[in-house]
Parts: structure tokens; sequence; C-alpha cells
């Protein structure tokens, strides 16, 4: 039985094969491995923070900090590197540093009982700032381990690659995929996103889930400001402007509510790889700007808030008639 | 009653906004009792829970839980020593299935994952031991108040080791139900389990409870075996004074059946909600709507309100025809209406009791020509002195008011709107006695000034006391109507056991 709750998952699946059917019946080239190998390459690190936001908006919160950290760890990676530091101990630093930058927002969140969407514009801000404080320049990186990483994939068929960034992004939902509905952690985090007062008379550790969630982000958003690194080998302070917003369009547009509690990491990535077809296809047309797919997202983005509003409309009718039918 | 307690609180001690609101408290609940929690609105029985059960500090106090000192910093922490409650609103999570909405946060899990399976096999076995057919991995949304009350519950209890708290539990459930969830708790108490219990109905605790302690603003009054208590002297203890004779029968004679309707529906109905169905309601009477839960009570109070359309028949004000399709039309109408639920639907939360009294008001005179200033602080003052509402501080948020203070806001609300017609759902549902008495005076008053009134109760004896007709509802249809003489607590009981398509 398909259950209400999982239709939005449902629909975007049906719109990814559908537009996808599209494209190929237009271009048949698009039906090839090389260009899904492509696609999973070119939208990993938006992949990656679409998994650290889908939490957030789960919760009911939201993560505006994502894109400035995305830039911050890039750029700190970059001047390390470009110091003598060894890129898998940058790597692991900038990771620490940006989780640990979540986990301070969390915890401000938490304490100062203020929105997400303050504290997190903040972040923003402040990340961005300290990013232009490292270098306002493009730092180059040349390094062999980043060569070797770039190097690594999957050979599929008819020359596709699964490069080592997709798989890094393929990992991380995955584990977004286990933590949401495995773990207590992601019971905690649809628990705050249904009701937070609810939650905590329900003896859900809010402090402590709030933490957790947008360390989890700031980890994330860390992991996409490496993956970023390896696919631009460079650090700018003037990049990724936005993709908080890509990433909040990617986990609406994968059924994700955004008013919290509701929603599959799954459907973010199906999310994230809508966004990258249109943008294939519009390299593919060749006479397109790229910002039709700022308009097909936008348009996307609306009928799935409307879809959302529709479902639950029709469900609390049912759930009316039921329970004047059961009462 | 010296032995030793299983829970024991002494001097316990609250404050909000400097006002007192718990002064030395003393509690103490045994093992393998069930012990009823009474007082009138505002006597400080939920913050003594709370604190109890971790969800405020305390000011000053102690508590032990079977002779050890303990101090419950959050609701988790209380669950870890053994304390379950369930509040008085269902608190439970509509978006997250049955299964997780049991064992939330005590998942089972096997190599450090939840284990979804064991969940959901130990959630059907656990319900089903309350007579709940529930499909685990449905969302709680999809089951009616009452099933997710059951729930909440079940939950409680599993968790609860030591002490469970019902705060308010049969508010919502009917009579089948409230015995299922006490033969429950008979068999919890068999257990050893302490139960406290906070009701309102004085039958069940008779029914229930062997132990009761009586709050008074705040203080204590009482703690004593309620098997040398007699109801007259319980009473007593929670008003502070003789009960007075509030549910004497009215004068039947004061029909005025002769005058036009004033306010006529006519086939209205609802598919799905409640059968077409005929009323008339005059100035000046008080219909009573009497049915079972799930009658269709709440339903017809909605259409006549606007706040759902009707798919049938008309409506008629003074003769003429209206559409009544929202909520807007009918106050343009001189309607007016205090919802069932009142956390939801009624009160909004964080602005003042002025605020929240002039609200109906500002609407109908619409945005663009606010209440000045002093005439809201008249407003405001006036009510609160005319209804008693406590305490007396147009500032205060509402949401730091009793249920019933909150229920005489809503009510002053309306009144300050000068409706012709005024509907009340369950007025004096979770209010205590005193407050009950008030407002039951308070709507004979409204009655007699001429306004008409539409109450729905499933206190029988209530609509008797001031109804100048009962329509009696059973499954969606209106089956009876009982006017004058007829209308006495054995016709409505008779009347609703009539099965709705036999009418």
């Amino acid at each position: 039985m398909i259950r209400a709750r999982h239709l939005p998952f449902l629909a975007t699946v049906l719109i990814f094969v559908l537009a996808y059917a599209l494209c190929v019946l237009q271009f048949p080239n698009m039906l090839s491995f090389r260009v899904l190998g492509n696609l999973l390459t070119d939208n990993a690190f938006l992949g990656i923070a679409a998994v650290g936001m889908t939490f957030v908006i789960l919760s009911g919160g939201i993560d505006l900090s994502m894109g400035s950290v995305i830039a911050f760890t890039s750029v700190l990676v970059a001047v390390l590197v470009r110091a003598g530091v060894h890129p898998a101990l940058a790597f692991a630093l900038a990771l620490m540093v940006s989780t640990g930058f979540g986990a301070l927002m969390g915890l401000t969140i938490h304490a100062l009982k203020m929105p997400a969407f303050v504290v997190t514009l903040a972040g923003m801000f402040l990340a961005r700032g300290a990013a232009f404080l490292l270098s306002t320049d493009s730092v180059p990186i040349s390094h062999d381990f980043i060569k070797l990483l770039k190097g690594l994939f999957i050979r599929l068929p008819d020359k596709g690659k699964l490069s080592f960034l997709a798989i890094l992004m393929l990992l991380a939902f995955v584990i977004g995929v286990i933590l949401a509905h495995r773990t207590r952690f992601g019971a905690n985090v649809y628990a705050i996103g249904g009701s937070e007062q609810s939650a905590e008379l329900m003896g859900v550790p809010l402090r402590k889930t709030m933490v957790q969630l947008y360390a989890f982000s700031g980890f994330m958003a860390g992991l996409a400001g490496l993956a970023y690194t390896l696919y631009t080998s460079a650090g700018y302070s003037l990049a990724t402007v936005g993709v908080e917003l890509d990433a909040i369009a990617a986990v609406v547009v994968g059924g994700t509510l955004l008013t919290g509690g509701s929603g599959l990491v799954l459907g973010t990535l199906f999310g994230v790889l809508i966004q990258g077809l249109i943008q294939t296809y519009i390299v593919f047309d060749g006479t397109l700007s790229s910002w039709w797919t700022k308009i097909v997202i936008g348009l996307l983005l609306f009928a799935f808030i409307v879809l959302q509003r529709l479902i639950l409309l029709v469900s609390e009718r049912r759930a009316a008639i039921r329970s004047a039918a059961g009462g | 009653m010296t032995e030793n307690a299983l829970l024991q609180a002494q001097g316990i001690e609250k404050s909000f906004f400097g006002v007192k609101v718990l002064d030395g408290v003393d509690f103490s609940l045994r093992g393998g009792e069930i012990h009823a929690l009474l007082g009138e609105n505002g006597a400080g029985k939920s913050t003594l829970v709370k604190i109890l059960t971790g969800a405020y500090r305390r000011d000053a106090g102690v508590m032990r839980l079977a002779g050890r000192e303990v101090e419950p910093r959050s609701v988790a922490e209380a669950q870890d020593l053994g304390i379950g409650t369930v509040y008085q609103e269902v608190n439970l999570l509509d978006n997250l299935t049955v299964a997780e909405n049991v064992y939330l946060g005590r998942q089972p899990r096997r190599a450090g994952l939840v284990d979804r399976r064991r969940m959901r096999a130990d959630a059907r076995d656990l319900l089903a031991r309350y007579g709940v057919k529930a499909d685990p991995d449905e969302t709680l949304a999809h089951y009616p108040v009452a099933v997710r009350q059951i729930i909440a519950i079940a939950r409680a209890v599993d968790l609860s080791g030591k002490v469970l708290f019902l705060d308010e539990p049969t508010a919502s459930l009917d009579a089948r139900e409230v015995q299922a969830l006490f033969d429950v708790l008979r068999q919890l108490r068999a257990q050893g389990l302490g139960i406290v219990i906070i009701t309102h109905f004085l039958d069940q605790v008779y029914q229930i409870a062997d132990r009761v302690t009586v709050l008074r603003n705040g203080r204590m009054v009482g703690s004593r075996a309620l098997s040398d208590l007699p109801r007259r002297d319980l009473v007593a203890m929670m008003l502070g004074r003789e009960l007075a004779e509030v549910t004497a029968h009215r004068d039947p004679g004061a029909v005025l059946s002769d005058s036009p309707a004033a306010f006529s529906f006519k086939d209205y109905g609802k598919r799905g909600a409640i059968a077409p169905f005929d009323l008339d309601i005059r100035a000046g009477e008080v219909v009573g709507i009497a049915g079972l839960l799930g009658s269709g009570r709440t339903e017809t109070a909605r259409l006549l309100f606007g706040i759902d359309r009707p798919d049938s028949g008309e409506a008629r004000v003074d003769g003429a025809t209206v559409t009544l399709h929202s909520p807007q039309d009918a106050i343009a109408r001189g309607f007016g209406m205090c919802p069932e639920e009142r956390k939801s639907d009624g009160i909004i939360g964080d602005l003042s009791v002025r605020q929240n009294i002039l609200l109906a008001l500002q609407a109908s005179r619409g945005w663009s020509r606010p209440i000045a200033r002093r005439e809201a602080d008249a407003l405001a003052e006036r009510y609160i002195k005319a209804l008693d509402i406590r305490p007396p501080d147009p500032n205060r948020p509402i949401k730091f008011l009793s249920g019933g203070n909150q229920q005489k806001v809503i009510l002053a609300r309306w009144l300050a709107t000068d409706p012709r017609l005024l509907i009340l759902d369950e007025p004096t549902r979770g209010i205590d006695i005193g407050a009950h008495a008030e407002i039951i005076t308070l709507i004979e008053k409204l009655r007699e000034d001429g306004m008409a009134l539409v109450v729905i109760s499933s206190e029988i004896e209530e609509l008797v006391t001031f109804s100048t007709r009962v329509i009696v509802l059973s499954d969606r249809h209106h089956v009876r109507e009982l006017r004058g003489a007829e209308i006495t607590a054995e016709a409505i009981v008779e009347a609703m056991a009539v099965p709705g398509d036999a009418a």
C-alpha cells in the first residue's frame, strides 16, 4: 500500500524518470553511463550539502550558512596545502572546524531560543568573512594526493566513470539514510520537526539533538567543501554563493516538507539529480541560457509546495471522516 | 499512611512572574495505589505534576523516589528514574508512525541500529493489550484522538517502571474506552505501580482511586483515603465551601415557542459529517445538543458557524436566506462560537488576556479601525470583572492562565462582539466545579438577556439544567428533540441510545 507520507517522494522519482525520458527522446545520447556518471560527479558537492540540509529541514530548521562554510573549507584547505600541510591533514582539520562551527550554531539556536534562520544567517556572514580573511584570491591546489583522489574511479560500461566524488556523494546519502531511519538521532530529528514541545515532553534531549544536528549539517557542509575543492582544484572565497538555496530547493523538490517532520533523505538525491538533469539538458541543447535551470527549479519548487499542501488537506479530510466514523 | 512512600514530595514551591503557584505542597504516593490529585482550576495540579515529572524546575522543596532524593531536570531524566507521564493534551507526534511514537527515545536496537522490525512487532503486541488495533507503520495523524490517547498511555505505562502520571486521561474517551483504561490501571496497580490521576470526573475518582490529595490555590488542603471520604466532603475540600445548588432544574415554562425563529436551518447537512437536519433557534433560548463522542455534535457546530460548508439545505437569519461559508460570514450575521479544542482553536497563547478578549471584536470591525487603547482597557476590565477571570491581570499572556479562566476569556471575546447567537462547544470541559457553576450561571443570564445560545455538552445533567430545548444526536443524525418538561437525564440517555438511521 502506498502511504500518503510517501507520495511526495514517489512524485519526485516519477518526475525524474519522466524528465529523463523526455531528455532521452530529444537527445538519445543522454541515455549513457557517461552522462549519468558526470551527473553524479558534477553535483557531488551540492548533493553532500543537501544531505545535511535534509536533516536540518526535517527538524523544522534551516541552515543558511552552508554555501559560506563550503567556500571557507575550500579556502582553508587550499591555504593549508599551499603552506605545506599534507592534504589529508588539511581535510581533517577543515572537517573539524566546519563540524565545530555547526555544533556552535546548534548550541546557540537552542540556548538563545533563536530561530535557526537568524543564527545561521549570522553564521553565513561569519564563514564568508572568515574565508575572505584567509585569502581574497582564488588559491589553486596541486598535490599528488589530490591528483590521486581525483584519479580514483570505478569503471562503468561504455566509458562511464563513477568518480571518487560521485562515490563520496552516494556514501553521504547512504549514511544519511541510515542516520535518518535507523538511529535514535534520526527519530529525534523527525520528532522535533513534528513538534518541538511534544518531542521534549516525550523525552527527546533537545539540546543534544540540536547540537548533533547542526554539527552534522556543518560536517556535511565541510565535506561538500572538500568535494568542491577536489572538483575545482582550487579554493576561492567568492565561490558557492547561494549553494545553500540550491540545497534547500533540492530538499524540497525531493519531497521533504519545508516546515519539517516529513520527508526522505533519498528524495533529496532525486531532488539534486533533477537539478543536475536540467543543467545537462541545457548543455546538450547548447542554445538555452543556464538560467533556465533556476526557472524550472522555481516552478518545480512551487509545484511541490502546492502538492504537499494538497496531500495534507486530503489526508486531514480523510482523518476527519475516519475519526467521525470511528468515534 | 506512614508506610514508606514510593514517591514523596515535601514543601514544593514554585512561582511564575512573582506569583506563587505552589506554596509548600506535600505529596506522597505509595506503590500499588491509584492516587487522585484534585483541585479547582488554577489550584496548581498541572504545575505540581510538571515539577514531579521533570518538565518544570521547583523553586524549593525535596523530592524522594523510594526514599532516595531525586532531582529530575528533564522529562527524559524523570523517565529514566521510572516516572512516566501523559500530559493533559495528548502529546504525541502526528508526523511519526505509531511504532515510532511508542518507542521514541528507547527504540530496540541491534548492532547499534534501530531494529524497525522488532519495534513494529513490539508496538503491535503492546497496543493489542489495550485493545487497540493500529497499524504500527501508519502515521499517528491517521488515527482519531481517542486512539492517540490510548497510544500515549500505552507508551507512558510501558516506559515508567515505577510511577505513572495521568493528567486528564479520560477527557476525550467515551465510556467504553474509559473502562478499558481503568482495567489497565487496575492491572498496573496490582503490579505495584504508583499511579497519579488528575481528573474532573468525581465519579471516576470514586470508581478507580484509593486515595486523594486536594490542592487549593497552590496549597495542599489534605490527603485522604477515599473509602472514608463522603463525596460531599470531597467537594467541600475542593471548593473550600459547600457546593451551591447549581444543578437545580430550571423552570421549564420559560420556553418562548411562539416567537418566530431568528435563526433557521433547513435540510442543513454535510456528507460524511452530519445528516441533513432542521433547526430553529429563537432569541432567549438555549438549545442544548447532546450525543456521544463522534455523534456529530461538533460537526453540527462547525456547520452552523460556517467553518465547514454544507452540501445541502439553506440557512435563514430573520427570514432572509444567507450563505454561511466561512466564520466571517457567520460573524457578520451576529454569530459567535467557542470551540471545543481550546488550546488549538481558541486561545492565542502568547497574546495577553486583553488581546485575546479583543480579537473577535477587532476582526468584526475590520483592521482599518483599531480599537482605541482606552476602550480596550475598559472592555478587558469589564469582562475580567464580570466573568471573574483570575488572575485579574489583562497583560498576562493567556497561556499562563488555567483552563477554566482561558475558557472565560474566550467567552468574553465573543460577548464583546455582542452576538445574537452564541455557539458553545463543550464550554465546561476540563474545568473545575467552581468555574463550571459560574459558566452555567452565565449561560442562564445570557439567555435571560435575550441571546440565543447553542450549547454542546457531554454532561447531561448540565444540559438538563440550562436548556430550553435539547437536540439529541446519534450516529450523525439529529434523532430527537426534547422540550420543557420532557428534558430529563433519563430521556436524553434513552434518545442517545437510538440508532441514528432509525430516526
